[in-house]
């Protein structure tokens, strides 16, 4: 019971401070529910009131957003971003051992870029080197806080799996690692490979899955020893950890869903899937998400077949179709590359942006919380002075859970002064190496 | 002949350090560290203990007496993490490279103290279960030797003791409090053991790890290091079983890699920047193990102090303070906080002293007295104040490692490690006259110039011997 005062005081608490905002006389595009001219309460973190007209509560500070529109915090489904010392646990096949958590950088310049770019919330995922890849989770864009600050808290983490060209390493025959020197051959060195590797590790996470279940019913003698490798995939066979599965090929992308059926577990969300427009029935059928690139493609073979029509030909399909960025700098204007469905395929505005916002919401299965402007819902909002997925438009200010984290205006008024500072240590730093000496380089014996 | 050359070999151990049955320094000011200065006492040595000390103790008859007047006594330095002791091995770790990011040029693979024992498996790992880079049982007592040639150095900078450490590999071994003798038997150097597990995190790039196989990312170490633990926790049951009743019950194998955790008193774990520490103290919590943290890079920020001491976990702070490389390309532009840790980083003294913390010096890599004082005056100049440096490098070392009852101050009883300098210790014309260490009285060497260029070297913490 103490346990769960704890953890509700401690989610709380952040809400008791932020402050009450009014958010006034925007175009609000809601998402969910049209969009419409009017003004968003924002109280405890969360969104209180969303209409044409509404009450303005004594203490709220005035946001005056004339003229300007307001979406839902941009969510990426593929970054890699804030993790530190290497994104890929690469020397093996399967990796399920290893955790995006235990390396998340709080104090990664991308974080505020992306938040600069409207990005409130990140799946924050494994590379692609491994047939089965670590563990993944998605995080909030809290600029500021501490690593566990920025986990999005309740939601359901993930693990990365990876098909075709990158796991089997292609155009490298032995097997090696592309940079890594001396670097002994890996199996799988084809897609029949990748396929074998996933299965085998499912048979061995079934029969461990089924050791521990034998011991959790009656819980007597030494229970099994516990490892984290299988731990994870246990998880994905309860349910309880998404799988998200890099793929190109209409081929390696129909083999996973058989495997994950057979094996009983589901695909969450396919990662970049540029055939997916090929077995958009199938995916839906599977019910996998699937998150691709815009326009991004003919960068290596597998990409070759891709079509900018792929978002909205799998949507129109019946697919929960987002944009990804899996890229720091794209991750900066998903906005427009949400705009570019618009123009291909013909998808709505809020179509378009439901892929940068709900979308990709629901396939992270944090739907309940964040993607659209909803009463109830967290108080995670963009606001920009021009029509969001136009290429014109610039983020003015970003807020999570009520508070802001980026404003526009302070930060283009405090870069002089930020500037100077470093200046300053450039210039102290200079005259104290002409004048002292260096500590030597470290001697060794021998 | 053989015997004629045993005896010149005595001679020149004699030669070395004077033995005598007791020694006294009389009429001198006292710095106990433990308890107030003593501005005119004596200090009597007898096999190898401090027999007494106090303002109004007469030096006894048998004793070498050593006039006082005009000079001070201060406990033995001690190096909170070292490698010396170990002829041949890299240093425990370098911190400077606050570089770009704090990413460091790759120094040369350093030659392995004890090639049998710290021999790299011919075959990469394929997986936590192949215990990659861990010699865990490797006791580093039963290593150290007292040829290596910077054990006389350190000890004419004022150093006494030292908290060696394996430094080879994620799990390197066991470190040992040793007293800095020169050429006597090894077994008289150790003063405690086993005073912990040395471990490593490697940075990580895209192919395998130093070893060429797992892990090779930051995270694979980390799960590596959690991994070994969860194996640990299942190994002490099955074996508990065994022990109980072994009839019908299939035997555990014998596993060197956890058999060296069981009997680990403490971890070390490497972090440098704020992030580092933080993400090291949630990991150690997890572990359930006592942890001290190394490095230290970052620690001048107020809110690593603050962690530090919630905690209640010791840091270990590298004395080797960051600098800009000389050989950085003068066009590019460091970032921010690059600039800001090379600027504040020696403040990280003062910070920690000021909000209470636990932490001491350690050397890493440095050797020479007159880089080590350089180092301090940094710190000093930065705010620091003498006690606090003092206390740094003699009783909170001995405290971190739990052998405060023996090292670390000037008390009756205590192991005889002493420095008599000719003004305070931490003056740029101070003259260390004698080091007493196990009641043996050394007289320093003139310093040796610095051989090798110069310019910083910038390996990672806890990059495994900095072999990648």
């Amino acid at each position: 019971m103490k346990k769960i005062l704890f953890v509700v005081s401690v989610a709380v608490l952040p809400a008791a401070f932020a402050e009450t905002y009014v958010l006034q006389n925007a175009t609000i595009m809601t998402v969910a529910k049209g969009t419409l001219k009017g003004s968003i309460v924002v109280r405890d973190g969360k969104i209180a009131e969303v209409g044409e007209k509404v009450m303005v509560p004594a203490d709220a500070k005035i946001i005056d957003a004339s003229n300007q529109y307001i979406i839902p915090g941009i969510i990426d489904c593929h970054s890699h971003i804030a993790a530190d010392g290497g994104i890929n646990e690469g020397s093996v096949s399967v990796s399920s051992m290893v955790d995006i958590k235990d390396v998340i950088n709080p104090e990664d310049i991308a974080i505020y870029r992306a938040l600069a770019g409207g990005v409130t919330t990140a799946n924050i995922l494994h590379g692609s080197a491994n047939s089965i890849g670590g563990k993944t989770l998605p995080l909030k864009m809290r600029w500021g806080k501490d690593a566990p600050g920025m986990i999005f808290e309740g939601a359901t983490p993930g693990i990365k799996f990876a098909l075709g060209e990158n796991p089997k390493r292609a155009g490298n025959p032995t097997g090696r690692a592309i940079n890594a020197g001396a670097q002994p051959a890996r199996y799988p060195a084809t897609r029949m490979g990748v396929e074998d590797v996933i299965r085998e590790a499912f048979v061995e996470a079934k029969a461990y899955k089924a050791e521990w279940d034998a011991w959790e019913a009656n819980k007597t003698g030494i229970p099994p020893r516990k490892d984290l490798k299988l731990e994870a995939l246990k998880e994905v066979l309860e349910g309880r950890r998404y799988v998200h599965a890099h793929c190109y090929r209409a081929d390696e992308i129909l083999m996973l869903l058989r495997v994950a059926d057979e094996f009983g577990f589901k695909i969450r969300t396919l990662q970049h899937v540029l055939e997916g427009y090929k077995v958009a029935k199938e995916i839906a059928a599977h019910g996998a998400g699937a998150s691709t690139f815009s326009d991004w493609w003919s960068y290596k073979m597998e990409a070759f077949d891709a079509i900018p029509y792929n978002a909205t030909i799998m949507m129109r399909k019946g697919v929960v179709v987002s944009i990804n960025s899996d890229d720091a700098e794209q991750m900066r204007h998903l906005n427009i590359e949400a705009g570019k469905a618009m123009k291909y395929g013909g998808a709505t505005e809020t179509e378009a942006l439901a892929m940068v916002t709900l979308n990709p919401a629901k396939q992270l299965g944090i739907d309940n919380r964040v993607g659209s402007i909803e009463v109830g819902k967290d108080a995670d909002l963009v606001i920009y002075d021009k029509f969001p997925l136009s290429d014109y438009a610039k983020v003015q200010k970003v807020l999570i859970d009520g508070t802001i984290y980026f404003d526009r205006d302070n930060e283009v008024t405090g870069r002089p002064l930020k500037q100077a500072e470093k200046q300053k240590l450039i210039d102290k730093e200079k005259q104290n190496q002409q004048r002292g000496p260096q500590t030597p380089p470290t001697r060794r014996q021998g | 002949m053989k015997r004629l050359i045993t005896a010149l070999f005595l001679c020149c151990v004699c030669a070395l350090a004077q033995q005598h049955p007791a020694v006294a320094v009389r009429n001198a000011r006292i710095v106990t560290v433990s308890g107030p200065v003593i501005a005119k006492g004596t200090v009597v040595v007898r096999n190898g203990l401090i027999e007494a000390v106090g303002d109004n103790v007469q030096a006894p008859a048998d004793a070498l007496v050593i006039d006082g007047e005009g000079l001070t006594v201060y406990p033995g330095l001690i190096d909170a993490l070292s490698t010396w002791g170990q002829p041949g091995a890299a240093p425990a770790t370098t911190t400077a490279a606050a570089g770009r990011g704090g990413r460091g040029t790759v120094a040369a693979t350093p030659t392995p103290a004890v090639a049998a024992v710290f021999a790299v498996p011919a075959a990469p790992a394929r997986g936590p279960e192949d215990r990659p880079q861990t010699t865990s049982w490797v006791r580093i007592a039963d290593e150290i030797s007292g040829t290596d040639r910077r054990i006389e150095t350190a000890r004419s900078a004022g150093f006494t003791t030292a908290v060696t450490f394996p430094t080879r590999g994620i799990f390197a071994g066991q470190g040992a409090v040793i007293d800095l003798l020169s050429g006597e038997k090894t077994g008289e150097m150790v003063v405690a053991s086993p005073m912990g597990q040395y471990i490593s995190i490697g940075r990580g790039g895209f192919g395998g790890g130093m070893g060429g196989g797992f892990p090779s990312a930051l995270m694979g170490y980390i799960a590596y290091v959690r991994q070994i633990y969860l194996d640990l926790e299942h190994y002490k049951l099955v074996k508990e079983a065994y022990a109980k009743d072994p009839r019908g019950m299939q035997r555990p194998n014998y596993d060197r890699a956890l058999e060296g955790l069981m009997d680990s008193p403490r971890i070390l774990l490497p972090a440098n920047r704020m992030v580092e520490m933080d993400r090291m103290l949630r990991l150690a919590a997890d572990l359930k193990q006592p942890t001290i943290l190394y490095g230290g890079r970052e620690a001048y920020r107020p809110e690593a102090a603050e962690l530090l001491k919630k905690s209640n976990t010791p840091l270990l702070l590298s004395m080797r303070w960051p600098e800009k490389s000389r050989d950085a390309d003068p066009d590019e532009v460091d970032s921010m906080r690059t600039l800001e840790t090379r600027d504040k980083a020696a403040q990280a003294p003062a910070v920690l002293a000021k909000a209470g913390a636990r932490w001491a010096f350690y050397s890493d890599g440095l050797d020479q007295p007159r880089d080590l004082q350089r180092a301090i005056k940094k710190a000093l100049d930065a705010g620091l104040s003498r006690e606090d440096a003092l206390r740094a490098l003699t009783l909170s070392p001995a405290e971190i490692f739990g052998v405060q009852d023996r090292v670390g101050s000037i008390e009756k009883g205590k192991i005889a490690n002493l420095v008599v300098t000719r003004g305070d210790l931490f003056d740029d014309r101070t003259k260390v006259e004698a080091i007493i260490v196990d009641g043996r009285k050394y007289t320093p060497v003139p310093e040796t110039p610095p051989f090798g260029g110069r310019g910083a070297a910038t390996e990672e913490p806890g990059n495994p011997g900095g072999a990648r």
